[in-house]
Formats: C-alpha cells, sequence, structure tokens
C-alpha cells in the first residue's frame, strides 16, 4: 500500500492529481428505493469498453473483403487462441450492451430523469442509443455469412425507401447497387472508424453533461426532499458508488463470460449472392418490431406506398423521441402523465412485436 | 351503296365517321372467326369424331401453323360439308392407322420442310421405326403395335418438352404401360406385362417421378424410343453404361464380364434385375435375402471369402463415417466450429461411394485401397470431433474458474464496501 501511495504522491507532486480527481469526492449519488437503477448506464459504458477492447483484438486478424471476410473469422474461431472467446465476447457484448442501452433509456424516461435541466443529456443518449444500433447493423455484415449478406441487403433496401434521398443513401451504403464486397468494405470503415470516433466524443459529452448536472431523482422524491432537506439521502460517488458499479461490472463480465463459453457464437455459412435467400430471414432481434411493422402495413395505404409510409413513421417518431424532454413540464408537482403513458405503449409495442417477428413465419 | 351515300349526304362529315365506325365493327365481328370450318362441325361431334378448337389449339401442329386439312386433306375454307370433304379436294377422311408411320413421315422424314420450323428437330424417326420391334411387327402386318399417334397422341400433340406430353421423359413410363401392363391386349406376345409394376418400384423411377430428375431413365432411355428394342442380353452394360460409366469401366475388366459372357448371362442385370432395379445396399454382398454373390458361388470358396472381405470393409468404413458424424453433431450443436471437418466428412463419403464403384471391378486390392483412403478421413474427422468436444469441456472448466473467481471478487467488494460504510 506505501508503494502505491508513493505513485499517487509522485503524481500528485507533478499533476495534482488529488485537484483533477476532486470534483469525483464531492460528487454524490441521491439513495432511494430505485438507486439501481442508475447503474444501467455504466453498464452499457463498461459493455461499450469492452466492445472497443475486442474489437481491437479482432481487427489483428480480419481482413474486410468479400473473398477473406468469412474465411478470417473462421481463421479466428478455429486457430487463434481464445480467438473463439474474443470474437464471441465482442458478439454477445454488443447484444447486451444494446439491451442495456435499451433499458438504460426507458429507466431514464420512467423516473422521468430527461426533465429539464438533463434535456441535451436525454439528445445525446438517444443518439448515442441510434449509433449503437448502427453498429449492430454494419457489425452484422463484417462475417460475411448468408444470414448478414441477406440481413444487410433487406435493411438496406428498406433504406432506399426513403422519399427523394432513400435510393442515393441506398447506393451510398452499399457502395453500388447491389450489396458487393464493395458493402463489406464500407461497412467496416462505419463499424471501426466512422461509427466510433462519433460514439466516443457523444459518450464523452453524455458523460460530462452527467457529471454537470448529477443524478436526477425521481419526481416525487424531489418534491418531499425540496419541501424537507433533511429527509435528502445521498452516498458518495468515489469510492461507494464506484464499487457498486464495479461489482455490477464484475457481474455483467460473468454473464458475457458464461454466454461465449457455452453459446459461443455462430459462424454459418459463407455469404452467396447467387443463391436465394434462406426463407423466413430476420434481422437481428432489436431491429424486429420495426421489420415487423413494416410487414403488417398493407402494400398501398391510401394512395402512399405501405413501406414508405413505414419507414416515414419511424423516422417521425425516432425524431419526436429524440425531442421528447421538450414536451415535458418545467413543474416536477406537474409531471405531463401522457408521456409516462406513451413509453409504456413504446415498450409494449416494442416487446410486443419483437415477440410476434420472433415467432411468425 | 348509292341509295345510302344519297341518305348520308346531308350528315357531311358525320357519313364518314358512320362508314368508318361500319368498316371497324365490320372487321372486329369478322376478327376470329376461323377459316378452319373442320372445326365448327367437328368441335360438336361426339368421340371419336371429335376435336374442339380448345383441344387442337394445344397440338404443336396447330401452333406452327398447319390445319386439319394438313393430314386430312379436303377443303377447310367451304363452309359446305360436301365442299369440305370432297375427294376432289384431296380429302382423305380418317387416316387408316396403317398409314399413320408413312403420313407422319412424309413431313418428318423431310429435313427441308422440318428445318423451316425446327431446324435441330431429327427426321430419322420413321427409318428408326422400321428398325424397331413395333416397326418390324407392323410392316409384318400386325396393326395391334404401336404407331406415332399411339405414343405421341393426336389433335393434342405437344412437344416432348411440354410435361403434359405423353412423350415427356416423367409420362413415358405410363404411355408405355397404356400396352405393355395390359396382360389382354398383349396375350399373343411373349414378352411379360409386369415391366411397368416393376419399375415403379425401382431406383430409376424414384428419381424420375419422386425427385423430378428428368435424367434419371424411363423405358426409352434404356430400349430407345422411335426404334425401341430390347437391349440383347450382350449389350445391357453398354446400354447402363451411358450413365454408369465408372461401374462400367470396372466391370469391362473383371473376371466376371468374361464368366458372364461365356455364359450368356446378362452383365448388370444378373445381379441388379432390370425393371425394378432396386437402391443397392452393401447387403447385396452380404448372405440374407438380399444377397448376390452367394446365388452363383459356394459358401466357404474363395470368391466367398473375398466377398465377407469386402462387406467387412466398406461396413467398416460407414461406421466410421457415422461414429465421426455424431460426434461432429455433437460438437456443433455446442458452439464449435467445425466446419472443417464436416466438410472432410464429404470426402470421406466420396471414399465409400468410390469403393462401391470399384466392388464392380470385382478385386479386393482395388477396392481396399478406396475403403483405406476413406477411413484415414474419417479418422481425421473423428480427431477433429474428439478435439472439438475436449476444447469445449476446456472452455467449461475456464468458465467455472473464471466464475469463481468473479465470485470472490465481486464477496471482497461487498465486504469492503460495508467496512468503508460501517458507521
Amino acid at each position: 500500500m506505501s508503494s502505491l501511495r508513493n505513485v499517487s504522491n509522485w503524481l500528485d507532486e507533478r499533476l495534482e492529481w488529488d485537484d483533477l480527481i476532486a470534483p469525483l469526492r464531492k460528487k454524490t449519488v441521491p439513495l432511494h428505493r430505485l438507486s439501481y437503477w442508475y447503474f444501467l448506464g455504466g453498464i452499457t459504458l463498461f459493455l461499450f469498453v469492452i466492445q472497443v477492447l475486442t474489437g481491437i483484438l479482432l481487427l489483428l486478424y480480419y481482413r474486410p473483403g468479400a473473398n477473406e471476410a468469412f474465411e478470417s473469422v473462421q481463421y479466428i474461431m478455429t486457430r487463434v487462441r481464445f480467438g473463439w472467446l474474443i470474437r464471441s465476447i465482442h458478439s454477445w457484448s454488443a447484444n447486451l450492451m444494446i439491451f442495456t442501452a435499451f433499458a438504460h433509456m426507458f429507466s431514464v424516461l420512467f423516473l422521468k430523469a430527461y426533465r429539464k435541466p438533463r434535456e441535451l443529456t436525454w439528445v445525446s443518449g438517444v443518439i448515442l442509443l441510434f449509433l449503437v444500433m448502427g453498429f449492430g447493423f454494419s457489425g452484422y455484415l463484417l462475417p460475411w455469412n448468408t444470414l448478414a449478406f441477406f440481413a444487410t441487403k433487406v435493411g438496406t433496401e428498406i433504406t432506399g425507401q426513403v422519399p427523394l434521398i432513400g435510393k442515393p443513401l441506398m447506393i451510398f451504403l452499399r457502395g453500388g447497387e447491389e450489396v458487393t464486397g464493395a458493402t463489406l468494405t464500407r461497412f467496416f470503415g462505419f463499424h471501426v472508424a466512422v461509427l466510433p470516433g462519433i460514439a466516443t466524443l457523444l459518450i464523452f459529452l453524455h458523460l460530462l453533461l452527467v457529471q454537470r448536472l448529477g443524478m436526477s431523482i425521481p419526481q416525487k422524491l424531489e418534491v418531499q426532499w425540496t419541501a424537507n432537506p433533511s429527509a435528502k439521502q445521498e452516498m458518495k460517488f468515489f469510492p461507494n458508488f464506484l464499487l457498486r458499479e464495479l461489482m455490477a461490472w464484475y457481474a455483467a463480465l460473468a454473464v458475457l463470460g458464461a454466454l461465449a463459453a457455452v453459446f459461443p457464437w455462430n459462424l454459418g455459412v459463407k455469404a452467396d449472392p447467387f443463391v436465394s435467400a434462406p426463407a423466413g430471414i430476420k434481422p437481428e432481434w432489436y431491429f424486429l418490431f420495426m421489420f415487423q411493422t413494416l410487414k403488417l402495413i398493407p402494400s398501398k395505404v391510401w394512395f402512399i406506398d405501405g413501406e414508405v409510409l413505414g419507414v416515414l413513421a419511424f423516422g417521425l417518431v425516432g425524431l419526436l423521441w429524440l425531442l421528447l424532454p421538450f414536451f415535458e413540464s418545467d413543474q416536477p408537482s406537474r409531471p405531463k402523465r401522457w408521456i409516462t403513458g406513451l413509453a409504456v405503449f413504446a415498450l409494449v409495442y416494442i416487446v410486443g412485436m419483437s415477440v410476434y417477428g420472433y415467432l411468425a413465419n | 351503296m348509292a341509295i345510302l351515300r344519297t341518305k348520308l349526304r346531308p350528315f357531311g362529315a358525320a357519313r364518314y365517321v358512320g362508314l368508318v365506325g361500319f368498316v371497324v365493327l365490320a372487321a372486329c365481328l369478322g376478327y376470329g372467326q376461323t377459316t378452319n370450318s373442320c372445326l365448327d362441325c367437328h368441335s360438336a361431334l361426339p368421340d371419336p369424331l371429335g376435336v374442339t378448337q380448345e383441344k387442337f389449339s394445344q397440338d404443336i401442329h396447330a401452333q406452327k401453323g398447319l390445319t386439319c386439312a394438313s393430314c386430312h386433306g379436303g377443303d377447310p375454307t367451304s363452309d359446305d360439308p360436301d365442299k369440305a370433304m370432297s375427294r376432289k379436294a384431296g380429302w382423305k377422311g380418317k387416316i387408316d392407322h396403317k398409314q399413320i408411320p408413312q403420313l407422319c413421315g412424309s413431313c418428318h422424314s423431310d429435313p427441308a420442310y422440318i428445318r423451316q420450323f425446327n431446324p435441330s428437330l431429327r427426321t430419322d424417326q420413321l427409318g428408326q421405326y422400321r428398325t424397331s420391334v413395333h416397326g418390324k411387327r407392323f410392316a409384318a402386318g400386325d396393326t395391334k403395335v404401336a404407331v406415332c399417334t399411339d405414343c405421341h397422341s393426336v389433335h393434342d400433340l405437344r412437344a416432348p418438352s411440354d410435361p403434359r406430353s405423353t412423350v415427356n421423359p416423367v409420362n413415358v413410363a405410363d404411355t408405355c404401360a397404356r400396352c405393355h401392363a395390359d396382360a389382354n391386349y398383349m396375350k399373343g406376345y411373349p414378352i411379360p406385362t409386369d415391366q411397368f409394376a416393376k419399375y415403379t418400384t425401382s431406383v430409376h423411377y424414384q428419381a424420375l417421378a419422386v425427385r423430378g430428375d428428368l435424367s434419371a431413365p424411363t423405358c426409352t432411355t434404356c430400349h430407345g424410343n422411335h426404334g425401341a428394342a430390347p437391349p440383347g442380353v450382350d449389350k445391357v452394360q453398354n446400354v447402363c453404361s451411358n450413365c454408369h460409366a465408372f461401374q462400367a469401366q470396372m466391370y469391362e475388366k473383371s473376371t466376371h464380364k468374361k464368366a458372364f459372357d461365356a455364359a450368356s448371362l446378362p452383365g448388370c442385370v444378373v445381379c441388379h434385375s432390370n425393371h425394378g432395379i432396386s437402391h443397392p445396399t452393401d447387403a447385396k454382398l452380404g448372405t440374407g435375402p438380399d444377397a448376390v454373390c452367394m446365388q452363383c458361388h459356394t459358401p466357404g470358396d474363395r470368391c466367398d471369402q473375398a466377398r465377407a472381405g469386402l462387406q467387412s470393409g466398406l461396413s467398416q468404413l460407414n461406421e466410421a463415417i457415422k461414429n465421426a458424424d455424431q460426434i461432429l453433431r455433437v460438437a456443433e450443436s455446442s458452439g464449435m466450429e467445425v466446419s472443417e471437418a464436416r466438410l472432410g466428412q464429404d470426402q470421406a463419403r466420396d471414399s465409400l461411394t468410390k469403393a462401391r464403384v470399384t466392388i464392380h471391378s470385382f478385386r479386393t486390392d482395388l477396392v481396399d485401397q478406396d475403403i483405406q483412403a476413406g477411413l484415414k478421413i474419417a479418422a481425421k474427422n473423428l480427431q477433429a470431433g474428439k478435439e472439438a468436444m475436449s476444447e469445449r469441456n476446456y472452455r467449461r472448466f475456464g468458465l467455472g474458474i473464471a466464475l469463481i473467481a468473479i465470485g470472490m471478487v465481486l464477496a471482497g467488494l461487498r465486504l469492503y464496501i460495508k467496512k468503508i460504510e460501517r458507521p
């Protein structure tokens, strides 16, 4: 311990270390019966870090290109020492990260943590969720297997339905009219350079806002604690909350390890653009609710093409979702109940449609 | 017309519009009216004289522009039955059964004429027919034998490539069976009538009719079509070798070939039969009900020993492939990547197939080479499966250790938190 203190002193002498971590020492976390929801953001961040680390390791062997991608992933899975573990953790962690990001968003929504002054935290968070889904979409194609190939084909086709910019956008994403090796190279670029760059900046902004504005507390409690400040209960962020967060990270690591060891991520069969799509092809689970909705919309609604209408509707809903905090009341005592109702509906809709899509033929 | 013109004069331009309308209406009413007056009557007649427009329009000849008169003569443009069916106009009436091959051949044996419709269509059908059993009997005055229309049908004759054609590969056996499976009709001919019944139990029928494999043989594949005849005892292997080339090459050099020829035995048919060829299994080499070797050989002789060795080798390789398949399947369902070994299993299966083909050489040393090659591949794949399973167990053991370590850290953290939060 003394050597650790010596290092700390050495750093403090040169960098004024204590001043740097002083805000963390001062930072507190409200303590109430719903405090455990605060862990979700941290777990999502932890999984993002896992993604970056395992992604870098995969980059050592992965080769983008229609003739090499599948074989290189196969090599990682069979020949590279612990390659199977790294790839499986990367894939499972990606899915868990999207799940925790969704859970984090809904916890923020139900606890109304997006209210003034945290509107920008919400906006940056929702954009991060979209980016995380973009990571999922672009990363899914990289092993260049049959399912990924056709899922990308269907996914980019849906993009092509956006009026005016749809077709050029689809060609931009695919690198041509069809899904080819050019698409794979592009998606690789988005996945390892463009998206991580934007995501890292937004994560810093998101964390900065959380740090600056502190943790939100439920509205009822806010009213009570404002009326009676002595009832307020808090926990030090450092080290008390951080140690608990660390426990959550360890638990997440255990789940990840178990999933990767017992259910290694399947590689599938190499993509062949000349064979027909497998029957009943579906996207990854986090796109399933949108996919199923598009399938249920009639081909023509009045004079508008059903798929175009669906894509436009999802675009509009996404935009309104992003701007949701700006519809909320500034008064904690008079919350907008319809937003809670909308959140319940959205949750039921997403879960219901996903299950329906999973079970549907 | 003069009266009409006078009456329409006051209407000026409208008159021209009216005249144009009249012409168009007349043209419309006239459109679709057939110039083939034969069908006007015959479509209303009962069988065998009845031929409807719908039926005849399906006929390849009608589609190529030929009419009833092309075969039957007469004047189809006349609505008067006496003129349409006058001998003066070349009307032949019902074509006599005896005249059918010659009538069909008058066009189908004329390359210059046929070239106008389909340059790649053969024109030797009549010549071939004359060499067939049907043709020879026909020439000898047997009117029961098949002529062109018996197989190809008439008035709704379709191209053989049309799945509805009576001579499309999937329908040929049924067409032949109409006569050859009819014991009453075939009375007086010294051939059996169970060929079709046997054929429907064969591996060839399964491939053609059930799996839809158009390359699988039907009656005409072995017997020929226009020149249909039995292949002849000493030529059977030539027929089979058209598809089973490797087996034929092996058989050609074998001791059995000489022995069968000397005994005038029909090659392939001795072991595999002809119409009712079942899917060959390794049991043919055995001593059970499906066994064929012991029908000629004596138990315990040199050949019987060789047979037992071959059967045991094939069964050993089959077993080795199954074992490797099983372990690879379990490893794959446990999420292990064994696609390379799974692919290798195809090579082992190829060796088994090759060994089964090499059996036709009746040489144990050659068959053994293929079996050993297959066993080597299957052993390698089995080893890959075992390694995958032990890797799976190693992973699960590692997971257990990691979970214990994580559990200990979690417990330590919990205790530390309690310690620092103790009031």
